[in-house]
């Protein structure tokens, strides 16, 4: 097992195409760490840059103190989990899982040995004479991380391992790589576009966007301390209200001006913060969990405000309540108890607790 | 479409429903019957072309030489004892099976090369390796015939340039059959890379890259990913070209017409020779239906393989 280290890496492609623009990223020993971002953001790219499959533009990548640029993936001493599983598909699942101790001439006790362990962890002991065709989509999955549990590399890498699954048999799927990973502890870097995965797996997640790292944390921090725009709309679901306000100072006390005349105070312990800010165009950005149906609270700074539900979404444990302000589309979530109709005046509650205010010009949270 | 599905005004199935139209209405309107009229046509160019002129070569092979009376299995028992055709079943075998060999292993290592290119270059490398190939066999073996000429040829020129004594390429047994090995392999080499390139970009490049990680070196990866993701067209291009080339004709007809002493001979050219140059049709049948068996069961064996490999999801 290793930490893994990514310094300033780079990956242009042909036409000057940069993928990845210049990361650095240290990830412990043992660590759990999640990429996550949307399409072309650049992960699977850095991914395939730590196992070797792409080559380095520029930079460093170091695996146990040892940089690896210019060793080839099958010296790396790593395995990779591929989003379609990349099974063998000529071998039996014991072939496919036995294959990488095979070519490195295991004796053949000690790879009945592993390849018996993994199907324990994994629950696969009775599929190892089948083939691949023979399985279904989760067994696939479990196959090729017992393909990668048998090697017992330094690093595990996973490349949406659960993209191709259901979406219950992905849920279930998270669960077991979670198992696996505090079974074995081997450091993992897992990619992957969704954020609930991402927050559900991770000991820290990175958001990547446009080829650099938004924000490296524990999702926990992420959720409650993004720093950027885009960190605060992609991590939660569903995403992060951000509702054009204009911050104002009136006899000592902040308000946000929001449109169709609505005010919310600003909570007094934030006013140092904000206070250089007055007078500024902001974007007021607050969850759809923490702008709710108002009810009885000792709760300081919960602010009300009316307004006529456009669209509701009955989800089971919770209603979606959607409106506009002045063509800014917002979320609110409410308790499926409270009856709320299309057109009728809500009173809805902003926790203002959890606000968060964001410069438009260049997208960092303030 | 009037098929089963279709529902009545009064919500009964149309299949169960009192009959309307007439029965060979009905019949005409059946998915089934559409289809088996659809194909006719093929199957009346099949069973012209192919099944018809079959039995009528095994009915013919059992023939007297002037066609008159029924004579059993004579003729093949004729032929196993004649020393000529015991040299054609040997040339036959050695030339089909040494040609598929060359054939296969060019093609392979053709296919790897051109899978390397970039897509641009390889658009026109396998456009130019395609050439041999669409060439009508008969003028492409002309050319080859002037290259093999023992006077005048280029091959001898070349030979002569540096200071080697001139090969009588046709006119010498060994030379002989070389060269139609040769010319078969120029011919049918293109045919085995095309179809083993298009094997090659049905790999998924994940596999070579898991068997990467996996600790493969070059030779690994086409040991334990490409070959036995490729057995299936690698079985099947083997076979049809083991066929068509056992059946050879127009290459040895035009290069060496058998000779020199029938040592050039195939059953393609023997049974013309036997058949139609000396008059003996029931022979000459019983020559070109010899192989016939031996390449039914070696077919056999190779398509039990592939269907086995199909279910497995090769």
């Amino acid at each position: 097992m290793a930490q893994v280290s990514l310094r300033r890496l780079v990956k242009k492609y042909e036409g000057d195409v940069q993928a990845v623009k210049g990361i650095d990223l240290e990830i412990a020993d043992h660590e759990f760490v999640v990429l996550v971002g949307p399409s072309g953001c650049g992960k699977s790219t850095t991914l395939r840059m730590i196992a070797g499959l792409e080559d380095i533009t520029d930079g460093e990548i170091a695996i146990g103190g040892v940089v690896v640029n210019d060793i080839p993936p099958r010296d790396r001493d790593i395995a990779m989990v591929f989003q379609n599983y990349a099974l063998y598909p000529h071998m039996t699942v014991f072939e496919n899982m036995a294959f990488g101790l095979t070519l490195r001439r295991f004796p053949k006790d000690e790879i009945r040995r592993r390849v018996d362990n993994a199907a324990r962890i994994l629950d696969i002991g009775e599929l190892l004479d089948r083939k691949p065709k023979a399985l279904s989509g989760g067994q696939r999955q479990r196959v090729a991380m017992g393909r990668a549990i048998v090697r017992d590399p330094k690093v595990f890498l996973f490349d949406e391992p659960l993209s191709n699954l259901d979406a219950k048999l992905r849920v279930q799927m998270r669960t077991e790589i979670k198992k696996v990973h505090q079974t074995v502890k081997t450091t993992t870097v897992y990619v992957t576009h969704d954020q609930v995965e991402a927050m559900t797996l991770a000991d820290r997640v990175v958001v990547m966007n446009n080829g650099i790292i938004e924000q490296v944390g524990p999702p926990q921090e992420l959720y409650h301390n993004p720093t950027t725009k885009f960190v605060a709309g992609f991590i939660g679901s569903p995403a992060m209200n951000f509702i054009p306000a204009r911050l104002e100072n009136g006899a000592g006390a902040l308000r946000l001006h929001l449109p169709e005349g609505i005010v919310l105070p600003v909570p007094p312990e934030r006013t140092k913060r904000y206070a250089p800010h007055a007078g500024q165009e902001v974007l007021f950005g607050l969850r759809p969990e923490h702008l709710t149906e108002e009810k009885p609270t000792d709760k300081a700074n919960i602010a009300t405000f009316q307004v006529r539900p456009e669209v509701i979404e009955p989800m089971g444990m919770e209603t979606l309540v959607h409106f506009w302000l002045q063509g800014t589309e917002v979320s609110a979530r409410l308790d499926p108890a409270v009856p709320a109709e299309v057109g009728r005046p809500l009173t809805l509650a902003a926790d203002m607790n959890r606000m968060h205010l964001i410069d438009p010009r260049t997208e960092r949270v303030l | 479409m009037a098929d089963g599905n279709t529902i009545t005004a009064r919500g009964i199935p149309a299949a169960i429903a009192p009959p309307r139209a007439g029965t060979l209405q009905r019949l005409a309107r059946r998915r089934s019957t559409l289809a088996f009229l659809m194909t006719l046509p093929l199957l009346a160019v099949i069973g012209g072309l192919v099944v018809y002129p079959f039995f009528y070569a095994i009915e013919l092979s059992m023939l007297n030489k002037r066609m008159t009376r029924f004579v059993g299995l004579d003729n093949y028992v004729f032929l196993l004892g004649r020393e000529t055709f015991q040299l054609v079943i040997f040339q036959s075998v050695l030339f089909a099976v040494s040609a598929v060999i060359a054939k296969a292993l060019i093609g392979f290592v053709l296919a790897h090369v051109l899978h390397t290119l970039p897509a641009r270059g390889q658009r026109k490398w396998r456009g130019m390796l395609l050439v041999p190939w669409v060439i009508p066999p008969a003028i492409s073996t002309l050319a080859w015939w002037w290259l093999f000429d023992p006077s005048y040829s280029a091959f001898n020129w070349l030979l002569a340039g540096i200071g080697a004594a001139p090969v009588p390429w046709l006119g010498d047994p060994g030379w002989a059959r070389f060269a139609v090995i040769l010319v078969n392999t120029w011919y049918g080499a293109p045919f085995f890379m095309i179809m083993y390139l298009a094997a090659l970009k049905s790999v998924p490049d994940q596999l070579y890259e898991a068997a990467a990680i996996d600790g493969a070196s070059a030779w690994q990866k086409l040991r334990y990913v490409t070959l036995p993701m490729m057995r299936n067209i690698i079985s099947i291009t083997v076979l049809f070209s083991l066929i068509v080339t056992f059946a050879n004709f127009d290459i040895v007809r035009v290069l060496t017409n058998g000779g020199p002493q029938d040592r050039t001979h195939l059953f393609g050219t023997y049974a013309f020779q036997v058949g139609i140059q000396s008059g003996d049709i029931p022979l000459g049948a019983a020559v070109s239906l010899f192989m016939f068996p031996l390449l039914a069961i070696f077919a056999i064996f190779i398509l039990r393989g592939v269907s086995r490999r199909t279910k497995e999801g090769l």
